[in-house]
């Protein structure tokens, strides 16, 4: 412990020839992590600067891109919360969600594991090597606003429910009345997941229970606590599925928006 | 059916060692520590490797296999090609004593470091009605077997030697978790988890609970909920605020 030297070359361990002696294709799921992330970055910033194509005025379909619209350039309807922000190409229309959303996903623990894993190699696969000299972790500045993951959580929640008044309105007709096409099942089916997603957080399942020592002398907590702690074995999916889920809902209202595809109607 | 296998083990000393080729008899149902120990009989009697009960309860057998750190006695040799060469060699995070032995003692020492079991000064015995609700979180991490597979993989230490003195690993971690979270333990963990035992260095990478056998979920269930007890102690104001309206003490 008292070497210079690091890593796995440090005497007195055991000398091999070659940092990691690993056979199988350990590169590869880092790999899918950057192209899947690069992805979703690319084209969600693409459309959050794009200030088009996001409002369905017969049906009412709002993309999650841009809801809550709050800027001055939203189209009327679009923009169920006031209108308030400037318009101004490097605004995007949802400024006040879109960020909190980012820190939410940016600082979620599944996601610090891919993209430590995948962007910053630390490490890229298990027992193999990091190319960093020094490691300081979450110990400092910046990585260690980390912790504020679950604020973002809390203004998650708040969006969620933003998302979900936007999917209810969305049962619309072109004549004012109750309506229900493809686009009602996509955008309620982004939303249920995204809830899935958000309530699969770590931190919600922290705050629900999982700071309590005596389960049992907190029954509905602890109730609450399995619930969530059953959604949570699944979050590094639903980190996942939302992302396609997202980009596959912004993209059909911004081909219906925009009058390349027809929404096909079930009532109205 | 039989089958010659063909194997690399590494065999040395702190003096410096090398990869050394073998081709051992495989049978099937064998695992990895069926062929040392062949190794042992037939080509390389003085070969030096560290196992105990075979049924992966006792965790002497942790060694690297093909680069992954694995219980020798629970590395069924069905895993592999027949054709594949098998690379055997000894844990690569711990100082060297001979072939596949390693000097576990950094873990020893920094097990010494987490304060034991400290229940309240005032409950007399059969006070408390433990329900099993209460504990079972803390009954996952009495899984552990101690082989250590997840203190090698954690790259924390792994890539850096000098972390070795403000980084516990994972072992100790959910150690500390498993106190925490038992009802009946008055010590406060939470600030001696971060400061004392380098919480913070994880980067929830999750390596300690893909190498680990018995399947703890060591990051889920205890590195993330202690990182969120630290946070809400140190770094969440709504808390403190809390705290300071209501007069409540850590």
């Amino acid at each position: 412990m008292t070497s210079t030297e690091t890593g796995v070359h440090a005497p007195p361990r055991p000398r091999l020839p070659v940092p990691s002696l690993r056979t199988d294709r350990w590169w590869l799921p880092p790999l899918l992590t950057v192209v899947g992330l690069s992805i979703f970055v690319i084209y969600a910033t693409f459309r959050a600067f794009q200030q088009n194509y996001y409002w369905v005025e017969d049906y009412h379909y709002l993309t999650p891109f841009y809801s809550p619209c709050m800027s001055n350039g939203c189209l009327e309807n679009a923009a169920h919360f006031g209108r308030f922000l400037p318009d101004h190409p490097l605004i995007p229309y949802a400024a006040l969600s879109l960020p909190l959303l980012l820190l939410f996903r940016l600082t979620c623990y599944y996601y610090r594991k891919a993209y430590y894993r995948s962007f910053w190699l630390s490490p890229p696969a298990c027992a193999v090597p990091e190319p960093h000299t020094r490691y300081t972790g979450e110990t400092r500045l910046p990585l260690i606003l980390q912790n504020v993951h679950r604020y973002f959580f809390y203004a998650a929640v708040i969006i969620s429910v933003i998302n979900t008044y936007d999917a209810i309105l969305a049962f619309h007709s072109p004549d004012g009345g109750f309506g229900l096409g493809l686009g009602n099942i996509i955008l309620v089916a982004n939303v249920v997941l995204l809830w899935c997603y958000t309530l699969s957080c770590h931190s919600c399942r922290h705050v629900t229970g999982g700071r309590l020592k005596h389960f049992s002398k907190h029954p509905v907590r602890y109730w609450v606590w399995t619930k969530v702690s059953l959604l949570n074995t699944r979050h590094m999916e639903f980190a996942w599925i939302t992302i396609g889920t997202l980009i596959l809902t912004d993209l059909y209202v911004f081909l219906v928006a925009s009058g390349a595809i027809a929404d096909p109607r079930i009532i109205g | 059916m039989s089958y010659q296998g063909q194997f690399r083990v590494w065999r040395g000393d702190s003096d410096g060692g090398s990869l050394e080729d073998f081709e051992v008899e495989v049978n099937e149902g064998e695992v990895v520590l069926d062929i040392i120990h062949r190794l042992q009989a037939t080509q390389a009697p003085d070969l030096a490797v560290r196992w105990n009960c075979k049924a992966g309860k006792c965790g002497s057998c942790s060694a690297e296999v093909n680069g992954r750190p694995r219980l020798l006695c629970m590395t069924r040799m069905s895993l592999f090609d027949k054709d594949e060469v098998i690379t055997v060699t000894p844990l690569r995070t711990f100082s060297i004593v001979r072939d596949l032995v390693v000097d576990v003692s950094y873990n020893y020492e920094k097990a010494r470091e987490v304060q034991e079991f400290t229940p309240p000064k005032d409950l007399a015995p059969g006070e408390y009605r433990m329900q099993q609700e209460d504990v079972q979180r803390s009954q996952e991490f009495r899984k552990c077997i101690e082989c250590f597979l997840c203190q090698t993989t954690c790259h924390v230490v792994r890539d850096h030697e000098e972390n070795k003195l403000a980084f516990s690993g994972p072992r100790y971690l959910i150690r500390i978790a498993e106190l925490e979270m038992h009802p009946l333990d008055a010590a406060d963990r939470t600030d001696t988890a971060q400061d004392d035992h380098g919480l913070g260095y994880c980067n929830i990478t999750k390596c300690c609970t893909e190498v680990c056998p018995e399947n703890i979920k060591i990051t889920d269930n205890a590195l993330i909920p202690m990182k969120e007890r630290v946070a809400g102690r140190r770094y969440d104001p709504v808390v403190w605020l809390g705290n300071k309206l209501f007069k409540r003490g850590k």
